[in-house]
């Protein structure tokens, strides 16, 4: 339209303004749909600005070649208008530069924007998924140890005491079971956890006998408190290796479970000899493992502990509450 | 023919018992639950054949061997154990992956009992000690019997190591106990990081050392905190100056 109004106002007919402005912003329009495609199916890397300025200078010359063969075509008589079509050349060369670089440009920054963002997000879903990994091998982490020695225990009983065999595999079954079944992130009822650890203990006691026993307790008012599933067992299961490797005799696992503010205090008790070991082995892959599921969770660190008391070793972990 | 069972679990010993209830001419003689007693037991009644669990309380089924001189036959039981069992594979001792059928067993008695020559048995269970002790956790802590009594050395807790014949001599600040290992084995089981070997005949704890003195002409002497002195060769001065950072 101002492209048409200027042209009719330096003199020009009507015709030939419209016929002027509608071909060359018809090929105008073509000359940025085609940097737009160029630019979604092939974004530069290097000397970007200089590809900016390269391709909008190459087209506009194109674009001005373009216009002044189809005009030179239809008006090929009038040949005042021709004169003024070729004096005013630079001018158009340079609107039409302008428009095409201010078209690649924007493109450009578009573009590259887009792109950026689809980056982020798909860097977002591998971490995510990397973390979902991490957390469910952690917790896949049961002790090839524990599973053959149970079989071999039940394999024992087979002879001897068979209905003791089929209860301890109803017992193995149920605890893969509950490993298998549980989801990654969900929340459990601390008495749905303590029934699985149960489970294990008692498989446990089978395979050791009188050497182990245990105590748990639990206030009433944390039954209902809520920690990820089968965050306990792992500790449960540090502490008897580490109670029953150190020591030769009888040992107690003492599991006591309390409300604390807005935490779930668990703590756990195993005897050791410090003659013969420092505490610092003790936390070995089992206690490394929750401690790296807990900052997974919670984004923190400081939420497993360990102190040692006389010939007391004891883990103790919070689980920050939700609200 | 004598046989003893070392396993810490009942239930696992009870397994090996009934199979060997099929073999009228082995007499099981004792059965243990952790090494202190395998130890005893063995040195008791001199069995012909063990069956040894490798993770038992306080010391493990290789430490107990390593604490008797001239170990008997030895099939090795075990529920799961990468190391154990790359360990295995080279030597002719057999093993016995837990659960295992009647049958494995009897395999295992049948090798047993064809191999005949008995020092080959031995020099087998001696060289599967020797590439089991390179083993990590073995090398945290060294295992020595003083007075009939068993103790367990923290490897941090040694100050230092003196090669004595055959033996090599643990001092620690309770005094010295012999084991019968060479000073090769300690220096490639020690970790380079705090032990030295300043000498042929001397391997150092650097944490336990207070200063170092010229000796005699290119040899020097380190004083520990516990005011020992240990002989440093030219080329031990050399390695201890580069573990020091002298």
């Amino acid at each position: 339209m101002v492209h048409y109004s200027v042209l009719v106002s330096y003199g020009l007919t009507q015709w030939q303004g419209l016929a002027d402005s509608v071909i060359s912003n018809i090929l105008l329009a073509a000359c940025c749909l085609l940097i737009i495609n160029n630019m979604r199916y092939y974004l530069p890397r290097q000397e970007k600005y200089w590809y900016v300025l390269v391709i909008s200078g190459g087209l506009a010359s194109v674009w001005l070649i373009a216009i002044r063969m189809l005009l030179w075509a239809i008006f090929q008589n009038e040949h005042a208008y021709l004169e003024m079509v070729s004096s005013s050349s630079t001018v158009r060369f340079g609107v039409a530069f302008l428009m095409l670089g201010c078209m690649a440009t924007m493109s450009l920054l578009f573009f590259t924007q887009k792109e950026q963002k689809e980056m982020e997000a798909r860097k977002m879903e591998a971490e995510k998924l990397a973390k979902e990994a991490e957390l469910y091998k952690l917790r896949q982490q049961l002790q090839p140890h524990f599973l053959f020695n149970s079989l071999n225990s039940i394999s024992a009983l087979i002879g001897s005491q068979p209905e003791h065999a089929r209860k301890m595999i109803h017992q193995l079954s149920d605890f893969l079971r509950g490993t298998l079944k549980k989801e990654e992130r969900q929340l459990v009822n601390l008495e749905e956890e303590m029934q699985y650890l149960e489970l294990y203990l008692d498989i446990e006691k089978v395979r050791f006998g009188h050497r182990l026993s245990t105590v748990m307790e639990c206030e009433q008012a944390c039954r209902a408190m809520k920690l990820p599933s089968l965050l306990l067992q792992p500790i449960v299961e540090n502490a008897i290796k580490f109670g029953l490797y150190d020591t030769t005799g009888d040992i107690t696992i003492r599991i006591t479970a309390a409300a604390n503010k807005n935490y779930l205090e668990v703590s756990v008790e195993n005897p050791f000899d410090p003659e013969t070991s420092s505490p610092k082995k003790g936390t070995g892959f089992g206690l490394s493992s929750v401690q790296r599921r807990l900052y997974l969770l919670f984004a923190r660190n400081d939420l497993l502990e360990t102190k040692v008391n006389d010939n007391l070793f004891m883990t103790i972990v919070k689980i920050p509450q939700p609200q | 023919m004598k046989a003893l069972i070392i396993d810490d679990e009942p239930l696992a010993r009870s397994i090996v018992k009934e199979y060997l209830q099929h073999y009228p001419q082995i007499e099981l003689v004792q059965e243990c639950s952790d090494g202190f007693e395998g130890v005893k037991a063995i040195q008791q009644h001199r069995p012909d054949i063990i069956f040894l669990d490798i993770q038992m309380p306080k010391i493990n089924g290789f430490e107990m061997l390593e604490l008797i001189d001239n170990p008997p036959a030895t099939i090795f039981t075990t529920a799961f154990d990468e190391y154990a069992i790359k360990a295995f594979e080279g030597h002719a001792v057999d093993y016995l992956l837990k659960p295992f059928s009647r049958e494995r067993f009897d395999k295992a008695i049948q090798k047993w009992l064809g191999q005949a020559n008995a020092t080959v048995q031995k020099n087998n269970t001696q060289a599967l000690l020797e590439s089991v002790s390179h083993s990590a956790a073995q090398s945290q802590r060294i295992v020595v019997k003083t007075a009939g009594k068993i103790k367990i050395i923290p490897v941090e807790e040694i100050h230092y190591l003196e090669a004595a014949d055959d033996y090599v001599k643990v001092h620690t600040k309770e005094g010295s106990f012999l084991k019968n290992r060479t000073m090769g084995h300690f220096e490639q089981t020690l970790g380079t990081d705090v032990f030295t070997r300043t000498h042929r005949s001397y391997i150092v704890n650097i944490q336990q050392i207070t200063r170092i003195e010229p000796y005699e002409k290119e040899s020097y002497v380190v004083i520990l905190k516990s005011g020992a002195q240990v002989p440093v060769s030219k080329t031990g001065y050399a390695k201890l100056k580069q573990v020091l950072g002298l």
